[in-house]
């Protein structure tokens, strides 16, 4: 469930570009003022205040937002504005351009969606940036890196709820085969946690744990933390239990030390309208403590108070 | 009488062309009517076909499973003509799956279809058989040509105008460095000329092309050595007029396979909405002879009117 709270009545898109409009007026801007707008409309009502703003008074909405706040806040809230469909096309824009593929990010965004979920974020994609997600991967991400994000990015996977278990029972045996030899890249594991189904893929886990008395994960955990392995363990918790790997995230940036402030960004402003009150409870099952203080404990300011909006109290 | 015997001769023996003339065979039901001995004599004359054992003159096994499929072509043209292009091409897709088409059937519905189209098929396909089809590619097919095979089937293209002109160039240089390097066996695994051709967009692959010939001097078809899958590929995408004409022509040649006969119904029925009037100018320039006039000498009855129709005659 989301835990973006909307007001009841929720105003006019109309009064809401005014209060915007004013927030960005005089000297300084009132962040407040824009938090208490922004982060409380959902995507279709944040669509309708960009369009009344733009027409009230001839200039985008986030151009003008560009120029009126910076550093965290100003990402946080420029991701935060999009529809979820569109924000995540963006975001996968950003992940690929980046020096090195941010492959956490395109590893979330290919595996939690539903097929034609994701479907829809390959088509705005395409429509934005005259390329498709899966060349823009596959030219930007190398070795077994590329195998990976593009099998998981390219594959429109079937949803359906039925279960072979013979298969299960088979792909499992496959799993340790390559397991036990080392071989994480190899294109057997690939191909089973990129094309089987979600239920499935889970089938075949719960196979393995029963054969080898070991979740799959710890199967994969090795010593020496190898980028490739973390990639594989965050896509098979994505596409079986991702309430789990969020809340997971969010303990190790808000509880280790250090700060990664984009990976925050990420996590509350791609789940405060999907289902970030049932990672919220998790995490204070399992931080001993809520969200919202180990929020306001790693950050301040206009960001924090961006940030514990929209985590909805 | 010889001169009907010969034409029933004809429409009966499932030699000689595809397909059985249906109206032959009626008119001599009407003339043989009560008149046991001329079908016996017919039958007695008919060798190869019926042998003699006691008193009765017995059908050949062999000849009764052709005459079965000469008489199906109708049926089955009639069956897919009714079908929707999707679900045609996820059962055609599906027949690959488990043996009983050739692989290239795979990459000409990847490669010749839009992506709207192929997107269409793959959802057919999932709804048929509860699967996906790069899940079931992935599985049954583990050839040297499956990685190909599997990202032509995952392919998503950009289909809008524009073009990397520079990339494009980059990319026809660094697949002529790939071929000199490779041997002709390892091309087809080659990560970048996977990534290349199942990722690019058609436009952008057609310009690649262009480039590579005046790069190299010669068409990449002829650098890329024996590999089928590759061939084809390159020509579906490139030149699918010329794909198309040449697997008519196959299909008419003496001694040609099941599964190449089959490719004339494919072929026809798939394209006679699409770019039925290219193909038949491609066949006339290649083969020097009008695809009408191929098959008004090379099929019978009710099958050829129906192709006839179909290539818009």
């Amino acid at each position: 469930m989301a835990t973006l709270s909307i007001p009841n009545p929720v105003p006019s898109a109309i009064e809401d570009a005014e209060k915007l409009r004013k927030a960005f007026q005089g000297w300084g801007t009132d962040e407040k003022a824009m938090i208490a707008v922004l982060a409380h409309r959902d995507a279709a009502q944040r669509k309708q205040i960009k369009i009344a703003y733009e027409e009230q008074y001839k200039e985008k909405l986030l151009k003008r937002i560009e120029s009126e706040i910076s550093g965290h806040f100003e990402r946080a809230v420029y991701r935060w504005i999009f529809d979820p469909v569109e924000r995540q096309a963006i975001m996968a824009n950003i992940a690929i351009k980046n020096k090195v593929v941010d492959f956490p990010v395109i590893i979330e965004i290919a595996c939690i969606n539903s097929s034609n979920e994701l479907l829809s974020v390959k088509q705005v994609y395409q429509s934005l940036y005259k390329h498709s997600m899966e060349e823009d991967v596959a030219s930007h991400a190398t070795g077994d890196f590329r195998k990976l994000l593009f099998a998981l990015v390219g594959t429109y996977r079937y949803d359906g709820e039925e279960i072979n278990t013979e298969l299960a029972k088979t792909e499992a045996k496959i799993l340790n085969d390559a397991i036990t030899k080392g071989e994480y890249n190899s294109d057997e594991i690939i191909r089973i946690l990129s094309t089987r189904s979600k239920a499935q893929l889970q089938a075949t886990f719960n196979c393995y744990k029963d054969a080898h008395n070991l979740s799959i994960t710890k199967a994969l955990s090795t010593k020496t933390p190898n980028d490739f392995v973390i990639a594989l363990r965050a896509a098979i918790r994505c596409r079986t239990t991702p309430t789990k790997y969020f809340e997971k995230v969010l303990r190790n940036i808000l509880q280790k030390s250090g700060m990664d402030e984009d990976a925050l960004t990420r996590v509350i402003v791609m789940h405060a309208e999907k289902d970030l009150k049932e990672i919220k409870e998790l995490f204070q099952t399992r931080a001993n403590m809520t969200l919202e203080q180990a929020v306001a404990k790693k950050t301040s300011g206009d960001y924090e108070n961006f940030l514990l909006a929209l985590i909805g109290n | 009488m010889a001169d009907e015997t010969l034409s029933l001769k004809k429409a009966f023996s499932g030699h000689g062309g595809f397909g059985v003339d249906e109206t032959i065979m009626a008119a001599m039901v009407t003339k043989w009517r009560k008149q046991p001995d001329q079908k016996s004599r017919f039958r007695s004359d008919f060798s190869g076909f019926f042998t003699k054992i006691g008193s009765i003159e017995k059908c050949e096994d062999d000849y009764l499973l052709r005459l079965k499929t000469e008489f199906s072509r109708f049926k089955n043209i009639m069956v897919l003509w009714l079908m929707h292009p999707w679900e045609r091409d996820a059962r055609w897709m599906h027949h690959v799956m488990h043996k009983s088409y050739p692989f290239t059937v795979i990459v000409e519905i990847a490669c010749t279809r839009t992506s709207e189209e192929l997107l269409g098929a793959k959802r057919a396909y999932q709804a048929l058989f509860n699967h996906s089809v790069e899940e079931d590619v992935a599985y049954h097919i583990k050839e040297s040509y499956s990685k190909l095979l599997v990202g032509l089937v995952s392919s998503f293209r950009y289909e809008g105008p524009q073009v990397d002109n520079d990339m494009a160039k980059w990319e026809a240089k660094a697949l002529g460095n790939v071929i000199k390097s490779s041997g002709s066996g390892k091309l087809i695994q080659n990560e970048e000329v996977i990534r290349i051709l199942t990722t690019r967009s058609k436009r952008h692959l057609k310009a690649t092309f262009k480039h590579y010939k005046e790069l190299h001097g010669k068409p990449i078809e002829e650098d890329l050595g024996a590999n089928l899958c590759l061939q084809e590929t390159v020509k579906c995408i490139d030149k699918p007029a010329k794909y198309f004409s040449e697997a008519i022509n196959i299909a008419f040649k003496e001694g040609a396979d099941k599964p190449s006969k089959l490719s004339l119904t494919r072929v026809i029925i798939s394209r006679a909405d699409v770019d039925m009037e290219e193909i038949k100018e491609t066949y006339h320039k290649q083969f020097g002879v009008k695809l009408e006039d191929m098959i008004t000498k090379n099929t019978h009855g009710h099958y050829k009117d129906t192709l006839l129709t179909l290539i818009g005659k």
